[in-house]
C-alpha cells in the first residue's frame, strides 16, 4: 500500500513540488494543532478559570511589555492567543470538514443517481443545480440562516447554532460535487466495465458505488480540496458578519470580529494573528487543491 | 434574433416567477405573518380578522397570485421590525449598493482584462509570475479580510481615506449619488477596492485563460506562418475571440459583486442593501429578506438579457446559426 503511494505519479509530481509540500505541511501542522488543542493549549477560551484578566492585553513576546508566558500575546480578557487560535482553529475546522463531508455525500449521491438514472431525475435535480450556482454560496447559506432562525424557536436555535451553521455551509456547496460526479458518470456509464456489471446483474446502488465511484474519484478530491477550503471561508466570514457563530464559541471568524473592535487601539495582534492564521490555512488548502488539479490532469503527465 | 430573444424572455419570467414564490413561501411559511404583526394584547377576534383581511385563509394560489401581483405594482409589504413599507427602504438604499458594485465592476475589468492579455502573452516573464502569485493569494484571502487590511493601510496607518460610512452624497431627485463630490469618491475607493480585488482576479484568471487557448489555435499558427505583424495578431486576432467568453463572465460576476457587497457593506458600514439583508436576517425581518431576493433577481435576470443580447451582437457566428 505504503509503495503503490509512494511510487505512483500523484505523489513523484508532490515530491518535485515545494509550494505543495510546504502547504501540506502547513495544513497538517494546522490540522494536528487544532485536534490537539485540549491537549496543547495552556488555556481553554471556554473556561473561565484558566485565564485572568489581570493578563489582559499583553503584546507578543518580542514586543516591549510581553510576556515569555504569552508567546502571541493575550486579548482583552487575559486570553492566551495561541489558546484561542487552536480552539479557534478546531470549531473552524470541524465546521468545514463536518459540511464537506455532508455536501459531498449528498452531491455525489444526487450526482451518481442523476447521472446513472438520466430522464426526469436527472432534469430536476440539474435545474435546482442550476438556480444555485447563480445564487453564490454566501447568499444561500445566509438565506438558509435566516430560514432556521425564523422556523427555530430562540431556545433552540441558541444550542443549535454550530448544526444550522454546517448545514447551511453544506447546502450551498453540494452542487460542485453533483455536476462533476454527474459530468463523470456520464463518461463511465458507456465504458465497458460498467456494461459488463449492469449485465452481471448488479443492483445500479452496487453498480454505482462500487464500480462507478472509485473510477471517478480523482475530480472529487480536486473538488473536495477546494471545498473544505471554502466551507472554512463561509464559516469565517458569516462568524464575522455575526451571522454565524456567537461571541462565546470563538471560531477563526469570530476571532477576526473580536480583533476588528481592536483596530484602530495598537492592540495589532488581536487582529492580526487570528486573520494571518485564517489566511495561511486558506491559502495552504488551495494550493493543495491547485496541485491535485494538476495531479489528476492527464493532459499535463 | 427575435425568436432568441423572446426564449430568454420567456425564460426570465419564469425565473422570476420562481424568485417571487420562494419570497411568498417564506412570508408565508417561515413565522406566522398574523403573530409578527399583532402584540401580544391582541384577541383571538381581533387577529382572525386580521388573518381575513390579510386574505390568509384563501386558497394558496389565490394568495400567491395576489402577492405576485403587488410586487409587480410596486406594493412589497411592511418590515415588521420597522413597519416602514419595505419599498421605500430598498429604494433608499438601493443607489448605495449600485453604485458600489459598478464601481467595483469597472475596477475588476479595467485592470483585470490588460493584466490577463498581459500575463498570456508572457507566461514566463518575471513580471507575470509575480502577478499570478499576487492573484493565488487573493482568491485564497477572503473579502472581509482585504477589507481590513485596505482599512489598516489607507485608513490607519496613512490616514489618506474615511474607512466607514457613505459621505458626501448629492441627492438627484431620490437617487443619492457619491460620483459628484470628492467626499463621495474618498468613501467610495476602499469599499469598491475591496469588492473589487476578488472579481479582478477571477476576471484576470479568465481573460487569461482563454487568451492562451487562443493563442494555441489553427488560426492563429496560420497568421504567424503568413507574417502577421505581431501587434495585429495579439491585440486584432487574438483579442477578439477572448472578448467573446469575458462578456460571459461579466454576467455571471454580478452574482458574485452582489453577495460579496453584502460583506463590503457590513465592513465599511455602506448603507447599501447588503447591509439591510444582513439586517433583516439577524432580526427575521421576512418581508423584507423576501423582496431583497426579488430585487436582486430582477437585477440578475436583466444583466444576464443585456448579456445574450451583446453576446449576439458581437459574435457574427451566432446569428449566421440563427438565419441557416
Amino acid at each position: 500500500m505504503f509503495a503503490r503511494i509512494w511510487h505512483s505519479d500523484a505523489f513523484w509530481m508532490f515530491r518535485r513540488s515545494p509550494a505543495a509540500i510546504v502547504a501540506a505541511l502547513c495544513a497538517a501542522l494546522i490540522l494536528c494543532g487544532a485536534i490537539f488543542a485540549p491537549w496543547i493549549a495552556q488555556s481553554n477560551p471556554y473556561d473561565l478559570s484558566s485565564f485572568s484578566l489581570m493578563d489582559g492585553f499583553l503584546p507578543p513576546a518580542w514586543e516591549d511589555g510581553g510576556s515569555s508566558r504569552f508567546w502571541l500575546g493575550t486579548d482583552d480578557q487575559g486570553r492566551d492567543m495561541i489558546s484561542s487560535i487552536l480552539y479557534g482553529a478546531r470549531l473552524s475546522m470541524l465546521i468545514g470538514i463536518v459540511a464537506m463531508i455532508i455536501a459531498t455525500v449528498l452531491g455525489v449521491g444526487l450526482g451518481l443517481a442523476a447521472g446513472y438514472y438520466g430522464g426526469r431525475f436527472d432534469a430536476i435535480v440539474m435545474r435546482i443545480a442550476d438556480v444555485q450556482l447563480a445564487l453564490p454560496a454566501i447568499l444561500t447559506a445566509l438565506l438558509i440562516d435566516g430560514i432556521a432562525r425564523g422556523v427555530l424557536p430562540s431556545s433552540m436555535l441558541e444550542n443549535l447554532r454550530v448544526v444550522v451553521l454546517t448545514i447551511a455551509i453544506a447546502l450551498s456547496l453540494w452542487v460542485n460535487f453533483a455536476r462533476t460526479a454527474r459530468a463523470s458518470v456520464f463518461v463511465e456509464k458507456n465504458k465497458e466495465y460498467v456494461q459488463a456489471a449492469m449485465i452481471m446483474g448488479q443492483r445500479p446502488f452496487r453498480v454505482m458505488m462500487w464500480h462507478i465511484l472509485p473510477n471517478i474519484m480523482g475530480p472529487l478530491l480536486v473538488i473536495m480540496t477546494v471545498d473544505l477550503a471554502s466551507a472554512i471561508l463561509l464559516e469565517a466570514t458569516l462568524s464575522f458578519l455575526g451571522i454565524g457563530l456567537p461571541a462565546d464559541s470563538p471560531s477563526l471568524g469570530t476571532l477576526i470580529r473580536i480583533g476588528m473592535g481592536f483596530l484602530l487601539s495598537g492592540e495589532w495582534w488581536i487582529l492580526w494573528v487570528p486573520t494571518l492564521f485564517l489566511v495561511i490555512l486558506v491559502v495552504s488548502i488551495n494550493i493543495l487543491g491547485d496541485f491535485l488539479r494538476d495531479a489528476f490532469n492527464p493532459r499535463l503527465h | 434574433m427575435v425568436y432568441l430573444i423572446l426564449k430568454r424572455l420567456l425564460q426570465s419570467f419564469f425565473v422570476m416567477l420562481a424568485v417571487a414564490f420562494l419570497a411568498f413561501s417564506l412570508f408565508r411559511f417561515v413565522g406566522d405573518p398574523v403573530s409578527q404583526m399583532t402584540g401580544v394584547e391582541t384577541s383571538v377576534e381581533d387577529r382572525e380578522r386580521l388573518r381575513d383581511e390579510l386574505g390568509l385563509n384563501d386558497p394558496f394560489i389565490f394568495q400567491f397570485a395576489r402577492f405576485t401581483g403587488d410586487l409587480v405594482q410596486g406594493d412589497f409589504g411592511f418590515s415588521y421590525r420597522t413597519r416602514e413599507p419595505v419599498g421605500e427602504m430598498i429604494a433608499k438604499r438601493l443607489p448605495a449598493t449600485l453604485e458600489l458594485g459598478t464601481f467595483a465592476l469597472v475596477i475588476s475589468l479595467v485592470v483585470g482584462i490588460p493584466a490577463g492579455i498581459y500575463t498570456a502573452l508572457r507566461p514566463r516573464g518575471f513580471v507575470s509570475q509575480s502577478i499570478l502569485l499576487v492573484t493565488l493569494v487573493g482568491v485564497s484571502i477572503p473579502t472581509f479580510v482585504i477589507g481590513i487590511i485596505l482599512i489598516f493601510l489607507f485608513g490607519v496607518q496613512l490616514a489618506w481615506l474615511p474607512t466607514f460610512g457613505r459621505n458626501g452624497t448629492v441627492d438627484l431627485g431620490g437617487w443619492s449619488t457619491s460620483f459628484l463630490t470628492l467626499d463621495g469618491w474618498r468613501s467610495l475607493i476602499l469599499p469598491a477596492m475591496t469588492l473589487g480585488v476578488y472579481q479582478l482576479t477571477l476576471t484576470m484568471r479568465l481573460v487569461r485563460a482563454q487568451m492562451m487557448e487562443v493563442l494555441r489555435s489553427d488560426y492563429i499558427r496560420f497568421a504567424t506562418a503568413r507574417g502577421v505583424p505581431y501587434r495585429q495578431l495579439y491585440f486584432k486576432h487574438a483579442l477578439a475571440n477572448t472578448m467573446v467568453p469575458v462578456i460571459t463572465i461579466i454576467g455571471l460576476q454580478f452574482g458574485g459583486v452582489v453577495a460579496f457587497s453584502i460583506v463590503t457593506e457590513s465592513v465599511f458600514q455602506w448603507p447599501g442593501m447588503g447591509l439591510l439583508f444582513l439586517e433583516s436576517i439577524r432580526f427575521v425581518d421576512i418581508p423584507v429578506m423576501g423582496v431583497y431576493l426579488v430585487v436582486i433577481a430582477f437585477f440578475f435576470v436583466i444583466v444576464n438579457l443585456v448579456v445574450d443580447m451583446l453576446y449576439v451582437a458581437i459574435d457574427p457566428r451566432l446569428r449566421v446559426k440563427e438565419a441557416a
